[in-house]
């Protein structure tokens, strides 16, 4: 039994490997350069590049959108080991991901825990399509580390909810298809007065302001609800139950985020010093450069390390709940640092904001955005608050 | 390899954690120490070779446990929530590794056994330097007639002054490469200076005048002494870094128990976010600590070509979060925790020794950026 297994997913590695050499793309092999190249979908998706609409075709053929949810939702049906096998096979061409969307990474898992049958064949085969591109309506003006103050309000009108209200730190607010809300059904209660609800954000009296960011971006936007009708069928889970379903929707986020220097496969940065700072008897010119580097390159692998354990104490049926809740802060601390260190190595042309040569600022606005990472899907200091209560079990006052 | 213990090396530090519970909780150190700085209670360590703790590590063909270095590791790091005084770390950790590695069956054969029994402990003798230091060895062995002399001078010998046998590391006089001879600590021409360093363990600084070597003594052969010191300092540096895992991990639980229970302006300490925050991050710091000392152990056992860069990744890591954890734990006892009457102090004392041994932090940081070629 357990060879016959083996002997399977031999023959699916092969077969993998050799349908990925086939079919991806040589231009979706290479390191993404930029945010832009990845294919976020929906409605009003577009490609950067015809190799890219290739890719995403052909894996949307295969089903492999999102190969591990079930078919009838329009997932690949693939097993975690299979899938595991494709990341890994993926990892190796270093072929892109042919789609990006919190619809996979972060309403999709709340879903299948919390939908209908009926919703789940509905909004995941969207998902699987790439036809929906999904943003997360949960901050608001007075309530972003303490979230459950929100007050955008849903008011029961028959047959369907009355929303009124604005959201702010839409993650692109302005290209969204669909948005998924924390609103307020219940005032007489706070944590089990909010519900979760799905909005077409096509629908009237919807509208959008874009924040721009120090970096000088603005992938984010106010998001406003002015009367706006939703029909009651877009409730996901029980009414005024929402908070349940907001909680564990945050725990994915937060691995995505947590994942930020995890797949971040672009050089390493002590190869960037030894081109820009040269060598000097074998060793970096700059000593002080060098120590911090080999501390950063230190905690990176070992914070590798530790992500696998947590699967590895996954698998061998342990529960790793305890170290995950560290992964959101330690993950964005990483990436910071690096941000941070990538401005020493690289001296005077990292601050560079408009030319050409340095595409832009790339570096210098990566460097502001960076700072958003200790912020986003819960701050640093709230991060600590939760292991010292929930893992520690600290006394509060 | 998964990254997680299998339920054979977790009974072993579930038996080694009952053990110590009863035969060596904190207050024996505390005891030795105030007996004039004991180094040596021969009941407990009778008691530990008899669980199998000196064989654990010699293969099957010399009738020892065969359980492997993540098993060896099990027992360190339950050994260092004890701070329990043994010559684990000079006779199991550091010696039986290096001695594995001989090609002189004869020698090895007599050795092993007299480890396993408990009838010898052995010590290392390597630095000459203040600092940490593999490369530098001024100590020599030359040939006389029939037998060969050792001359030099070593320092910072654990244990050196209990064990019955020295393994000294020497150039051999006309030669570049390395001898590692094994010697009687009871030789002609053997001078020890004994030290006690602020973890209450005695250190030897040992001199080597015409010391008289037999041929048969050697364990390394022409050309292997290089290669079995430094493979040894390597598995020795991971062992301690589990040693560690347990001194840090200890003195953690120690202090969140405490700020759990000391009440300062009407309420228990622990419930103030400064220390919150900080009790977090260091909750998090063990965790990583726990996935390279267990990568580490693994890359021993696996014979991984790797294992430089593991020993230095969990050495130097250790080193770091053992001086995050230890300060931060005096520090939330407030004024007790600099007295002498809690035993906070001890893991504080206790890691800045481990530290320094075989490589800081600093080392370490180094070495790695070498081996990482920049
Ligand atoms: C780049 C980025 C993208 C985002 N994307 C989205 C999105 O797509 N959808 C969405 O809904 N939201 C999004 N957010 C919002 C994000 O979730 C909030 O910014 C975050 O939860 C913090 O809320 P706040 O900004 O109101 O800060 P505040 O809650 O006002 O916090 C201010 C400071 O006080 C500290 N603080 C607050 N409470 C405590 C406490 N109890 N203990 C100790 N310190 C405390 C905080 O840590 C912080 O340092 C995004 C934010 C950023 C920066
Ligand atoms: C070397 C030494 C000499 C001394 N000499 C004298 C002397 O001559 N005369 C004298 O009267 N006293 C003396 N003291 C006592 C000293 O003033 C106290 O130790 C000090 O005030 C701390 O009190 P505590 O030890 O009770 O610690 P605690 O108050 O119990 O503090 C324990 C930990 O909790 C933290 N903590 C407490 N309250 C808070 C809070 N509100 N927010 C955040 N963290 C908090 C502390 O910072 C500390 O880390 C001395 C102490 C030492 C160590």
């Amino acid at each position: 039994m357990e060879t016959k297994t083996k002997v399977d997913l031999t023959s699916f590695r092969m077969e993998t490997r050799k349908w990925l050499e086939d079919n991806c793309p040589n231009s979706m092999r290479e390191p993404l350069t930029d945010v832009k190249q990845l294919y976020w979908g929906g409605r009003n998706g577009n490609y950067f590049s015809e190799d890219q609409k290739i890719w995403f075709e052909r894996m949307l053929e295969k089903k492999w959108i999102v190969p591990y949810w079930e078919t009838k939702y329009g997932g690949g049906g693939l097993t975690p080991k299979q899938n595991n096998i494709l990341n890994q096979e993926m990892a190796r061409l270093g072929c892109r991901k042919p789609h990006i969307n919190f619809g996979i990474s972060m309403l999709g898992p709340a879903l299948l825990k919390f939908a209908s049958e009926e919703q789940k064949i509905h909004y995941l085969n969207q998902i699987c399509k790439g036809e929906i591109r999904w943003v997360q309506g949960y901050s608001e003006p007075n309530a972003g580390s303490d979230l459950a103050n929100l007050q955008t309000k849903a008011e029961d009108k028959g047959d369907h909810f009355l929303v009124t209200g604005s959201k702010v730190w839409t993650s692109f607010g302005d290209k969204g298809d669909w948005i998924f809300c924390l609103v307020r059904t219940d005032t007489s209660s706070k944590h089990t007065g909010v519900s979760f609800l799905l909005i077409d954000m096509a629908s009237k009296g919807v509208s959008t302001r874009p924040i721009k960011l120090i970096s000088g971006k603005s992938p984010f936007t106010e998001t406003f609800f002015d009367a706006v009708k939703v029909p009651k069928k877009n409730l996901v889970g029980t009414l005024n139950d929402g908070w349940t379903i907001a909680k564990y929707l945050l725990t994915h986020e937060r691995q995505m985020i947590g994942g930020i220097g995890e797949t971040d496969k672009k050089k390493p940065l002590s190869e960037i010093a030894k081109e820009v700072l040269g060598k000097n008897n074998g060793s970096l010119s700059d000593i002080s450069i060098r120590n911090k580097i080999s501390e950063l390159e230190m905690n990176e692998k070992i914070f590798e390390l530790t992500i696998q354990r947590a699967m590895d104490e996954h698998k061998a049926g342990n529960n790793p709940g305890a170290v995950s809740s560290f992964f959101k802060y330690y993950g964005t601390e990483l990436g910071i640092q690096k941000e941070e260190l990538r401005l020493e190595v690289n001296g005077f042309n990292s601050t560079e904001w408009t030319s050409e040569e340095s595409n832009n600022g790339r570096e210098a606005r990566l460097f502001c955005r960076s700072k958003g990472y200790s912020i986003e899907g819960g701050t640093h200091e709230i991060q600590l608050n939760i292991i010292a209560k929930r893992v520690l079990g600290l006394p509060s006052k | 390899m998964a990254l997680v213990i299998n339920e054979e090396q977790q009974m072993l530090k579930s038996s080694t954690k009952e053990f110590l519970d009863l035969k060596s909780p904190l207050t024996l150190m505390r005891e030795l120490r105030d007996d004039n700085y004991n180094q040596f209670k021969v009941e407990l360590w009778t008691e530990m070779v008899e669980m199998g703790w000196t064989s654990l590590t010699i293969p099957e063909k010399y009738n020892g446990l065969n359980f492997g270095f993540v098993g060896l590791g099990q027992v360190l790091e339950e050994i260092g929530r004890k701070l329990t005084v043994s010559p684990i770390i000079s006779t199991v950790l550091m010696s039986t590794s290096l001695i594995s590695l001989s090609k002189n069956e004869v020698l090895k054969n007599k050795l092993f056994q007299e480890i396993m029994n408990g009838s010898k402990l052995c010590a290392l003798a390597h630095e000459e330097g203040r600092h940490h230091n593999p490369e530098l060895i001024n100590s020599l062995v030359s040939k006389n007639e029939d037998h060969f002399i050792l001359n030099g001078k070593k320092k910072f010998v654990i244990d050196g002054s209990i064990s019955d046998y020295l393994i000294v590391s020497a150039k051999h006089e006309d030669e570049k490469n390395i001898a590692l001879v094994l010697i009687d600590r009871k030789s002609d021409g053997i001078n020890l200076n004994n030290k006690v360093h602020m973890d209450s363990k005695i250190y030897s600084d040992i001199s080597f005048e015409n010391v008289k070597i037999d041929k048969m003594n050697f364990l390394s052969t022409d050309n292997d002494g290089s290669i079995i010191l430094n493979k040894t300092l390597d598995i020795a540096r991971v062992g301690l870094a589990a040693e560690m895992l347990g001194n840090v991990q200890e003195a953690f639980e120690i202090t969140m128990k405490y700020i759990k229970e000391r009440e300062q302006f009407g309420v228990k300490i622990g419930s103030f976010q400064a220390l919150q925050h900080r009790s977090a991050l260091m909750f998090g710091e063990i965790e990583l600590c726990k996935s390279i000392v267990l990568r580490a152990l693994q890359a021993i056992d696996s014979n991984d070509s790797e294992l430089p860069k593991f020993a230095s990744l969990a050495k130097a890591k250790l080193g770091l979060v053992s001086k995050l954890i230890t300060n931060e734990a005096v520090q939330m006892h407030g004024g007790i925790g600099v007295t002498d009457d809690v035993d906070i102090g001890f893991f504080l004392k206790k890691t800045r020794v481990a530290d320094r041994i075989l490589g800081d932090s600093n080392y370490h940081l180094d070495r790695l950026a070498k081996l990482n070629n920049y």
